[in-house]
């Protein structure tokens, strides 16, 4: 269903390491399972004729390995990024997280990627292989006797069903066509959160945060969360911690988290999709972006390198942190 | 571990009328880190700071807690007695249990519970004091003044008079500025070149100020005390120490047609130079872009008769470095260009001026000699329309204009009015406008004798439209007070445009991390009380690159800019604040977040190398914290989403100890 | 059983310049307000880090007001333009949290308005008191 085919990729990648353009490739191989699908780097063709993956399960956002390995690597790396992939790595040059002279960027189209707790949902427990025929998936599990047909578009993550946008901010080159930004649906959770009483908002967050097992998996996926130390590790931050010890912690982990990359945050929804959990993450960062959004204005987050992000800015005219709810208290 | 004495004062009945002070030094006993406490009358006073005193030599004490009145009252004072008894003054926490407590609560139970709450968190904070030194830097003793009008003058003068050596920076030929174009000044209509030019002169002859004109900032680096500043000395082919100003070269140059920029290009001058009689530096400059020799390398004609050989067609753009204790910005304002105003007919129309340019037709050095005739025929202009707020007040919305009131319009159009008259009885001078603004020392005097002893027709409203048409300006113009729709027949059109910051201060100010308005004018490092000063430490603000002013605001302001900046040179050595920002450079990213919200600057970035395992080393930018530069706001410590920028002696871990022991 | 009277406990963040002197000149007026509020001196409103207001939340604070100079007055001229959109949009998370919105608060009180001071520390303390205890974001091992 991906319109880019595995070979295109691969063909790109082998000709770019042949003619000596990149010395190593940022790309995707196969993990534990089908669906289970892990960065890799490959240093030669032959890697990447063998191991290079690309299905509907390669969501991960590469930007930010680009932190650790443009440091790691000789010469140029090459990097396949999907729309959403290039904010990231706007929002990272604008802060200085790695040389942009040691990247080689191939922008590339994405239809969606599919979300394997979706595919989980129609099949089923027991998982063994997932084959994708162009228009829908093919799942054989442990249980059922023949393979199960899944809709692509049925088992299409979240955020790309709330895409925000298939045109590529940044490249180096492009493969396929450049999409438009969209207008999505992307705030309507948000929404709806917002127009509920302040219990039950309570009661939906405890439910969500109380299964954290602070994994740090959200974090270590984060674009946005690319310091050398965090806060939470810092000895010195007097809140070091490393583990939840109550209900509250987890509260003050995601509520800082969140407003730590506040303003920075591309909504690429790494965050939700890494979570073993299945804690709707991404609404707690959309949250902000619509707050600001409404609050200083439309501000997107590694559209362009070196814009100010909104908490780090300000202007003479901006509305009181009491009148925040004034407004709410109107909409309502 | 902290060894930690606490001080519990009466304050006479003034605490313990509402606290049980012993009862808070007992309480207070039993706090981690505390090995004694007491209770005294009056701490402040010398038998309680001996207290103090006697107490750090017997029990060892490492850090201090006082509960007592405001830290904003005796916090110096307490530091001093520590500092008096070895210990660093740093190690002093106050717990305001007065102003903060006995005063504000009147139930003994409650003042006492409260007061040791306050002593606690402030027991807990000591524990983490540090010792803090704040950091020293030496004051280079020499001040640049950025832009040689009134302003920079000015502040020259009153620098190199206290005897601090000044250099002056000018981007023209000479220095004087825009003043030096003017006529006369309002309100007391003394010829300004006669109350400017002696005042040049005398910085010409002062030896302790250098002028560096047709020259340009390049780039500056360093911090209060210790600017390094590039400064780019244009080739003017005319080697300034053996010019004498005679003028033979001007006179002979058959480059003759070049707009003159002294007269607003109203006549011409010719490719070598003197902007004016009364030029500071009297040189000569060629301008490369009209100079036939320079440009076809034919003629030669200046330097033949040149008779002090002065003349150097091989002259370089010379670049010299110098350092800098304080740098004054002076730059100034021009009119806004008129290109946008069509219903004025500005470029449709000879005849249609600016005030600036009117002044240079009444001014006697003018290209007209001071005979009023219009630029398009020579004709003396029998009716003037002179039209206020063009470009001022506009709507936010407006692209053509400024928000803002330009100040001086009101008053030069009354002064240019009231002239008029008094030279040509017989010209009908009309001035349109939205307010009359008059504030100042004798300023509404004028204006109303404009009006009442010289007969200028003051209309309130706004000219909608100037027409050329033959010889004559149509100008349609409604009078709000009537009512009526006017139409004019004008034979000289003059527009009061908005005065905006001369187009060199935007990137000025990038050099200088110094912050500017929308409009581009300097902030101020306060509005009220600061107002000569940049929020940047060491740089100052002087003339209307702050905002617009009238040349007796703009003296006045020179010389406060003076003094502060004298301030700062008589200084040997600056001391900071030691509660300062600083980074771990181990947790830092280098993401800019806490360099964008530093509103001094204090923050730059550097690429360190830094050790990593397996004998590896790997390069990463770190910010670093200019102590001296730092004023210790904390900004940047809540932008940093790693912790790596903290505060001296507000760290998160002190603040966070203080949060905690009150909330136990 | 004896039943304790319910006192909120109230932690605010006053910057050095204006607030706290705001606040000292409440004091110099003797102008009430309830001693449930306890204030920790901060060089400039933006130095209050959202991990002090979610801290003192946690220990079992019930209500947390920040007090800045007025917008324009910052003695670091744009310290308190920052705290005001991170504090807008901090408190607006909260709230999407479902804590009360009362519960935080961002006040500016000059150095002359000691009697600003009072009057919105009475009314704050009056607010959250009227929500009853902080349970939501406390923490509970912290309870006494």
């Amino acid at each position: 269903m991906q319109k880019i085919t595995r070979d295109q990729l691969v063909e790109k990648a082998v000709a770019l390491l042949s003619d000596g353009t990149v010395s190593a490739v940022l790309g995707w191989s196969r993990g534990e399972f089908d669906y289970d699908i892990t960065p890799a780097v490959f240093k030669s063709a032959e890697e990447v004729k063998e191991n290079f993956v690309w299905n509907d399960f390669c969501g991960a956002n590469f930007s930010k390995y680009l932190v650790a390995q443009t440091g790691k690597v000789e010469g140029k790396i090459l990097v396949f990024l999907k729309p959403c992939d290039t904010y990231s790595f706007n929002q990272l040059l604008t802060e200085h997280r790695f040389d942009r002279e040691k990247v080689y960027a191939v922008g590339i189209p994405c239809e969606g990627m599919a979300d394997i707790a979706k595919v989980r949902e129609i099949v089923g427990d027991g998982i063994v292989s997932i084959e994708d025929d162009g228009e829908s998936l093919k799942v054989s599990t442990l249980y059922a006797d023949a393979p199960v047909l899944v809709g692509a578009k049925d088992v299409m993550a979240e955020r790309c069903v709330n895409c925000k946008s298939k045109k590529h901010v940044a490249f180096d080159e492009l493969m396929g066509e450049d999409g438009e930004v969209i207008e999505s649906a992307r705030f309507d959770e948000v929404a709806r959160l917002e127009a509920m009483t302040p219990d039950e908002r309570f009661l939906f967050w405890q439910n969500e945060l109380s299964r954290c097992i602070r994994c740090n998996a959200c974090r270590d996926a984060c674009p946005a969360c690319t310091c050398e130390k965090c806060v939470f590790d810092n000895p010195d931050s007097a809140v070091e911690n490393k583990a939840p010890a109550n209900s509250f912690e987890e509260k003050m982990f995601h509520i800082i988290r969140a407003f730590h990359v506040a303003g920075r945050c591309t909504d690429c929804g790494e965050c939700s999709r890494v979570c073993p959990q299945n804690i709707p993450l991404h609404l707690l960062n959309r949250k902000f972006i619509k707050d600001i959004n409404e609050f200083y204005g439309e501000y997107q987050a590694g559209a362009e390198v070196g814009s100010r992000a909104p908490l780090v800015d300000y202007t003479t005219e901006d509305l009181e942190p009491g009148e925040v709810f004034e407004r709410g208290d109107q909409d309502a | 571990m902290q060894r930690v004495g606490v001080f519990v004062c009466w304050c006479g009945s003034n605490i313990a009328g509402t606290v049980d002070v012993a009862a808070v030094a007992e309480a207070l006993k039993n706090e981690p880190g505390v090995v004694f406490s007491t209770d005294y009358q009056y701490m402040c006073s010398q038998a309680g700071q001996d207290i103090i005193k006697n107490a750090i030599a017997e029990h060892n004490l490492t850090g201090i807690v006082v509960c007592s009145c405001s830290p904003r009252m005796h916090e110096a004072t307490f530091r001093k007695t520590a500092a008096a008894a070895g210990l660093n003054p740093y190690m002093v926490e106050i717990a305001n249990i007065r102003e903060q407590c006995s005063w504000v609560h009147k139930d003994m139970t409650t003042g006492t519970e409260k007061a040791i709450i306050l002593g606690k968190a402030a027991v807990a904070k000591v524990n983490l004091n540090t010792p803090l030194t704040p950091g020293e830097s030496p004051v280079t003793k020499r001040a640049l003044v950025i832009g040689g009008g009134i302003a920079g003058i000015q502040t020259a003068l009153d620098i190199a008079d206290a005897g601090f050596p000044v250099d002056i920076v000018e981007t023209k030929p000479t220095i004087g500025g825009k003043m030096a174009q003017l006529d006369k000044t309002f309100p007391t209509l003394d010829c300004a070149a006669c109350i400017l030019t002696p005042k040049m002169v005398d910085v010409a002859q002062n030896e302790k100020i250098r002028i560096f004109s047709y020259s340009e900032v390049e780039e500056v680096g360093g911090f209060v005390g210790n600017f390094d500043v590039k400064i780019k000395k244009k080739a003017r082919y005319v080697k300034e120490d053996i010019c004498t100003g005679c003028g033979a070269c001007v006179d002979k140059c058959p480059m003759k047609k070049n707009p003159n920029e002294f007269n607003l290009g109203m006549d011409n001058r010719p490719a070598i130079y003197i902007p004016f009689a009364q030029a500071v530096p009297k040189v000569a400059t060629i301008d490369p872009n009209a100079c036939n020799m320079l440009k076809n390398g034919k003629c030669g004609l200046c330097a033949r008769v040149c008779a002090a050989g002065a003349i150097d067609y091989t002259q370089k753009d010379e670049i010299i470095e110098e350092k800098y204790g304080a740098i004054v910005v002076a730059t100034g304002f021009n009119p806004i260009s008129m290109e946008k105003f069509d219903e004025f007919a500005y470029n449709q129309s000879k005849d249609v001026i600016t005030s600036l340019e009117f002044e240079r037709l009444t001014n006697a050095a003018g290209p007209t000699a001071g005979h009023l005739e219009r630029p398009s025929d020579g004709k003396s202009p029998k009716t003037i329309v002179f039209v206020q707020c063009v470009g001022s007040r506009c709507d936010a919305c407006s692209e053509k204009g400024k928000e803002y009131c330009s100040k001086i319009c009101c008053m030069y159009t009354a002064k240019h009015a009231m002239l008029t008259r008094d030279k040509y009885p017989d010209t009908d001078v009309y001035v349109f406008y939205i307010d009359v603004r008059t504030p100042g020392k004798n300023f509404d005097e004028f204006y109303r004798r404009a009006v009442e002893e010289f007969g200028v027709k003051y209309i309130k409203g706004m000219v909608g439209k100037v027409t050329p048409e033959g010889d004559k300006l149509k100008v349609q113009a409604s009078d709000l007070l009537s009512n009526k729709q006017l139409h004019i027949d004008a034979d000289l059109v003059v527009l009061a445009a908005a005065i905006e910051p001369d187009k060199s201060a935007r990137p000025l100010a990038t050099m200088l991390t110094a912050s500017m308005d929308t409009n581009d004018f300097f902030t101020e490092a306060h509005p009220k009380l600061r107002p000569v000063e940049s929020p940047t430490a060491g740089v100052f603000l002087s003339g209307a690159c702050q905002g617009p002013k009238d040349i007796p605001e703009t003296v006045s302001q020179a010389g406060a800019a003076a003094s502060k900046v004298i301030g700062l040179l008589a200084k040997d050595k600056l001391t900071g604040n030691p509660c300062v920002a600083h980074s771990n450079e181990l947790m830092c990213n280098g993401c800019s977040s806490c360099e964008r919200v530093c509103p001094y600057g204090a923050i730059t970035y550097e690429d360190k190398e830094f050790r990593m395992p397996n004998r590896t080393t790997k390069i990463r930018r770190v910010a670093s914290v200019n102590p001296a530069v730092c004023q210790g706001c904390g900004a940047c410590t809540v932008a940093c989403p790693s912790g790596a920028m903290d505060l001296k002696g507000f760290a998160n871990s002190q603040i966070i100890a203080e949060v905690d022991a009150i909330c136990k | 059983m004896q039943v304790k009277e319910y006192k909120p406990l109230i932690v605010a963040f006053c910057c050095n310049w204006c607030s706290y002197a705001g606040a000292d000149l409440a004091g110099n007026n003797r102008l009430n307000y309830p001693a449930d509020v306890k204030i920790i001196r901060v060089p400039c409103s933006c130095r209050v880090n959202p991990m002090f207001i979610l801290r003192a939340f946690q220990r079992g604070a019930d209500g947390v007001i920040i007090c800045g100079c007025h917008p324009g007055d910052c003695h670091y001229t744009s310290g308190n333009y920052y705290t005001r959109r991170r504090m807008a949009a901090l408190f607006s998370m909260l709230d999407f949290l479902g804590i009360e919105k009362e519960r935080t608060r961002v006040e500016w009180v000059s150095a002359a308005e000691g009697a600003k001071f009072a009057a919105t520390m009475n009314e704050f303390a009056q607010t959250v008191a009227s929500l009853g205890e902080n349970k939501r974001l406390e923490d509970l091992r912290c309870k006494k």
